[in-house]
């Protein structure tokens, strides 16, 4: 694999089984996303955009093909080597923020070091919550901040470990716009800044176009192109 | 490491989402339940342990319902050995016009041989170990005895013919000879007076015991030569022999209130079962989340675990400590009647508490929690997905395991185990099916109640399953309280009360023969209505059916056995099935067969047979013995032996408080016999005064008060009643946290409801009273079951195992169905009004 390419698929197939049948849900995807590109994944609803970004992260496995992420063959890992990978190289931000009600924000963002194994956890941490705007509330529970706030924990969490790649599901759809795109331009300072790979999908038209490249998908196809430069 | 810094910080916040709560409630309940039950049985084990060598206050002890020969002493002493000799009567002891029976030990000076007296300067006062025996002309009476005759310390009290001086109050003995107390109270006297008493006349219901002490090899010397001497009316013990019978009390005892105790911990399995599945519900998007973020699935399980491990040893300390406390709480309320001075328990309940703890932890949680550590990282972005179905064995395997190990830990019986197990399955099993009845009939009638209880009506149907788990958890302990009540307090009331008012209430035994007709005359004379008068002579059973009894009793047992002692053989109504051919009998012989006794087989003596070889046997004694009409017996009565064949079998009716015997002889033939005479007679309040004249003019005559000595049962009775039901006290709160467990696993739910209904235009009292309608139900037909089962329990108590007249309870009811419906209806009250008055907006929006 090129080092250059962080996440290479080949024939990527996912299929379910439902009452009604087998369905296919991402349809012999092959792709490539250099490293410290910034790629939005967007279509309609049910076109397999999430689908496609968890089998990416290694969160699902695919029916059939293979995924490379960041130099390793997730095809070839079990469930806990595909979270060493993610510990060590993939950073998260979803909708619904997903953070740990439990623990307070810093905590939050202390959790992904702690479980790399990662040394000074609290002043990275610390750091990256600084870097979000948010150092005068790291000792507040989730419950205690808002919509936006949570997303900007969320998104110090994910870049606390400097990972590779940088998956974003839906980042701004429980935003109200303004807040949106604050954290839109977070994203893509942090993408610029650290030279993260970023790989989000969206339906905000306003994010997509920020990312430097595009892909659609349709009923589990990728109907434009998923090559750079093809 | 990390796993521990997770769990730890994460803790706090746990704690307040509930799982936790419920978890460490029901794992604390049931630790206080096994280590409660763990402590008294260990204590009491430990005082039975401590006393063991001075229960006898010798090394070697015989005990005789006849004067140990004098040459017994002699040999003794020739060896090297210590001696004390105690002689045992019961007798009435007067204070002036007061009188009470007690049971008088009139001892040596070197009495005890080993252990200590203790005595006190006044009744109930401070023990301190007293430095002699009491002189001549003193008396050392106990608390009860004279709390009973209200004198103190220099009283001068009248026994049989003498009069005594009270010079110290008896707190103990070292050979009160078993942990619960004789039913008389005690005095102690010198044998130096034991003549002037006049209490001992030929015949007279004495017993002796001979005590000896001193070099071990010298002991076990003299034992062997008292043996070969010893023609088995004379019961020999050592320390060896002395405890195993408390010791093996005292374990059959701790067996069944472990046994109790079980009950409770395993519906507080239930209950960790149910908060484990909530817990489990409420952590799939955290442990997903976790996973997502690089964590294994070893990590996930390790941050579950612990936080496990820390509830169970909180549940362990704060259980141990609750146990700890009820423990105190039961040995305050059983007062004098454990009477040993208890050494503090050992550390070993604890292990106990933490072992069932983790165990049950193990068998209940630890399933949910492996499925919890499996549940797919995909689930952060899919909510909809959750861990792939648990195989079967991994799901059901550590409860059954849990469950069977905890049950055979504590019954160690195989037959016990069974009986255990499929008996609470079916009792269970009864309940859980009549709930199930009642939630469904009480659905079907939701139509016809107003919206308020409509709404609390289709919650309790709708949660079927678990509303039937609730009520059969909390109905058993319900009922298990009400049906121990009911025999504390209606059944051995209605007995008593179903008697007729004159049935004879005193007992007059050791009646000389010349004394017989002044004393039939005398009792006339005061008024008193009188019975039979029947003579009573001691005999033992040698033969039966051509078989010596020694032989038969080997044959039933599988190996020879050492003879039981003679010592017991007071002759009383319901001796043990096994007793009834080792022991000593009292027997009678008469032409008059009374009212109360019926004959079931063969005939009753006719004229023409009187001084034949006939006997009459009770239906007990007879099928105990397996004995037809016509069968052979040989007696040996007073050293003679008389072959004897069976004319009848009578069913005795013994609560008559007649004179009444196992054993009837035909008229004539024991006529020679130098037995005693024994009658029984009703004396109204005012002919009780003639007690005391009667005493002093009949000085060996024992009477025995029966209201007192009824009381006295009864509150032996109510005591143990008390202990068993202060056990299943914990079956009742182990109820309640099956409740407070199934309300915690539908809060989301619940929440979810009532923000609904409140968005719907419902008020908050509407929601309220659902609310309470749903636990108000629920707790009436758990309290329904209860009442029901207690008093079909009870009947069948009543009828069958005390052969009681039964009386329909309305207490039961009503306390059933108001105590259930008032704990059920509170408790859940408190579990879910916080989450049923959240604003609307709030649950409807999502947030936590």
């Amino acid at each position: 694999m090129n080092r250059n390419i962080v996440i290479k698929t080949e024939n990527l197939i996912k299929q379910v089984t439902s009452p009604e049948g087998t369905l296919t849900i991402v349809q012999d995807v092959s792709l490539e996303i250099a490293a410290g590109e910034s790629v939005a994944i967007v279509g309609a609803s049910g076109a397999g955009k999430s689908t496609l970004l968890a089998l990416l992260a290694g969160l699902d496995s695919p029916t059939s093909g293979r995924i490379w992420l960041a130099g390793s063959d997730l095809t070839t890992l079990d469930e806990d080597g595909r979270a060493a990978l993610r510990a060590a190289r993939v950073g998260f931000v979803f909708q619904a923020f997903h953070l740990v009600p439990s623990l307070t924000a810093l905590e939050n963002v202390m959790l992904p070091l702690e479980l790399a194994g990662g040394a000074n956890a609290r002043t990275g941490a610390l750091d990256s919550l600084a870097r979000v705007g948010l150092a005068e509330r790291v000792g507040h529970y989730p419950r205690q901040l808002s919509g936006g706030e949570q997303q900007r924990v969320a998104l110090a969490r994910a870049c606390v470990t400097r990972p590779a790649v940088l998956f974003a599901d839906e980042p701004t759809g429980n935003l109200d716009t303004a807040t949106g795109a604050r954290i839109g331009e977070l994203l893509f300072s942090l993408n610029e800044n650290s030279q993260t790979t970023v790989l989000l999908v969206t339906h905000d038209r306003n994010l997509a176009q920020r990312c430097r490249r595009v892909i659609t998908m349709d009923a589990g196809r990728v109907i434009t192109p998923a090559l750079p430069g093809a | 490491m990390r796993a521990l810094r997770m769990a730890l910080r994460s803790l706090a916040r746990e704690w307040k989402s509930g799982e936790l709560g419920v978890l460490l409630l029901a794992l604390s309940v049931a630790v206080a339940a096994l280590t409660g039950v763990g402590f008294l049985v260990d204590r009491i084990g430990l005082a039975v342990e401590a006393q063991a060598n001075e229960v006898l206050a010798a090394d070697l002890r015989v005990s005789s319902q006849d004067p140990i020969p004098v040459d017994w002493f002699t040999e003794a002493q020739k060896r090297n050995l210590k001696t004390a000799r105690v002689t045992s009567v019961l007798s009435v002891v007067f204070n002036g016009e007061q009188n009470q029976l007690a049971n008088l030990r009139v001892i040596t000076a070197t009495y005890p041989l080993r252990g200590k007296v203790t005595i006190a300067s006044e009744p109930f006062g401070v023990a301190r170990p007293a430095q002699r025996t009491p002189g001549r002309g003193e008396i050392w009476p106990d608390s009860k005895l004279l709390a009973a005759l209200g004198g103190g310390v220099g009283s001068m009290l009248s026994v049989g013919a003498g009069t005594f001086k009270v010079s110290a109050v008896l707190m103990s003995r070292p050979d009160e000879g078993s942990t619960f107390a004789d039913l008389a109270p005690a005095a102690l006297l010198n044998d130096a007076d034991l003549a002037a008493t006049q209490l001992l006349q030929p015949g007279s219901r004495a017993s002796y015991a001979a005590l000896f002490a001193g070099d071990s090899n010298a002991v076990a010397a003299f034992k062997a030569w008292v043996v070969a001497r010893n023609n088995d009316s004379a019961r020999v013990r050592d320390v060896t022999e002395a405890s195993p019978q408390i010791r093996s009390a005292v374990d059959r005892a701790g067996r069944f209130l472990n046994l109790a105790s079980l009950v409770a911990v395993l519906l507080c399995c239930i209950a960790v079962a149910m908060s484990a599945r909530g817990y489990v519900q409420k952590h799939l998007d955290s442990v997903a989340l976790l996973k997502t973020l690089g964590a294994s699935r070893v990590f996930t399980l390790a941050v579950s675990l612990i936080q496990l491990l820390i509830v169970a040893l909180a549940s362990t300390v704060i259980g141990s400590a609750a146990g700890y406390l009820a423990q105190q709480w039961l040995l305050q309320a059983l007062g004098d009647l454990l009477k040993v001075d208890l050494p503090n328990a050992s550390w070993s309940p604890l292990g106990v508490g933490l072992l069932a703890s983790v165990a049950v932890l193990a068998g209940f949680a630890f399933p949910p929690l492996l499925q919890l550590s499996r549940v797919p990282a995909i689930r952060v972005l899919r909510r909809d997905v959750g861990p792939p179905p648990p195989l079967l064995w991994l799901a059901f395997g550590p409860a059954v395991l849990a469950v069977v190990g905890l049950i055979a830990w504590v019954v160690r019986d195989m037959r016990l185990f069974i009986g255990f197990v499929v008996g609470l399955t079916v009792f269970l099993g009864t309940l859980a099916l009549a709930g199930w009845l009642l939630v469904s009939l009480a659905a079907r009638m939701r139509g016809a109640v107003g919206v308020a209880w409509r709404y609390g009506v289709a919650n309790l149907s709708r949660r079927r399953a678990e509303s039937v788990v609730q009520i059969a958890a909390f109905g058993l302990g319900l009922m298990v309280l009400l049906l121990l009540g009911m025999v504390r307090s209606d059944l051995l009331t209605d007995w008593r009360r179903s008697l007729p008012t004159n049935l004879p209430n005193f007992f007059f035994i050791n009646i000389p023969p010349a004394d017989q007709q002044p004393l039939e005359r005398f009792l006339a004379d005061n008024g008193a209505r009188g019975t039979r008068f029947l003579p009573m002579i001691r005999a033992r059973l040698v033969e039966v059916k051509g078989q010596p009894v020694e032989r038969r009793r080997d044959a039933a047992q599988g190996g020879p056995t050492r003879p039981r002692a003679a010592a017991d053989a007071r002759g009383g109504p319901r001796g043990s099935v096994g007793g009834f051919a080792d022991r000593e009998q009292n027997i009678t012989w008469t032409a008059e067969l009374g009212a109360d006794n019926r004959i079931v087989a063969g005939q009753w003596f006719t004229a023409a047979d009187r001084g034949r070889p006939l006997v009459s046997l009770s239906t007990e004694f007879a099928e105990s013995l397996d004995l037809k009409i016509g069968d052979p017996m040989v007696f040996d009565v007073a050293g003679e032996r008389f072959a004897v064949r069976l004319a009848s079998i009578r069913k005795v009716k013994w609560d008559s408080f007649q004179p009444n015997f196992f054993i009837v002889f035909a008229p004539g033939l024991l006529d020679g016999a130098a037995g005693t005479w024994m009658t029984s007679a009703f004396l109204d309040r005012d002919g009780r005064r003639m007690i005391a004249p009667l005493v002093k003019r009949f000085p060996s005559v024992s009477v025995f008060d029966m209201e007192q000595l009824l009381g006295q049962v009864r509150s032996v009775i109510d005591k143990a009643a008390l202990a068993v039901q202060s056990v299943f006290a914990f079956t009742l709160f182990a109820g309640l946290t099956v409740l407070l467990a199934a309300v915690q696993a539908s809060r989301d739910e619940r929440r979810y409801e009532s923000a609904m209904l409140r968005t719907l235009g419902a008020s908050r009292a509407t929601v309220r009273q659902g609310v309470l309608a749903e636990f108000i139900l629920l707790g009436l037909i758990a309290g329904l079951i209860a009442a029901g089962g207690a008093s079909v329990a009870g009947w069948w108590l009543a009828r069958e195992a005390l052969e009681l007249p039964w009386e329909f309870s309305p207490w039961v009811w009503v306390v059933g169905l108001f105590g259930g419906a008032g704990l059920v209806s509170v408790s859940g009250w408190l579990a879910t009004r916080s989450v049923i008055f959240r604003p609307p907006l709030a649950t409807l929006r999502g947030e936590q």
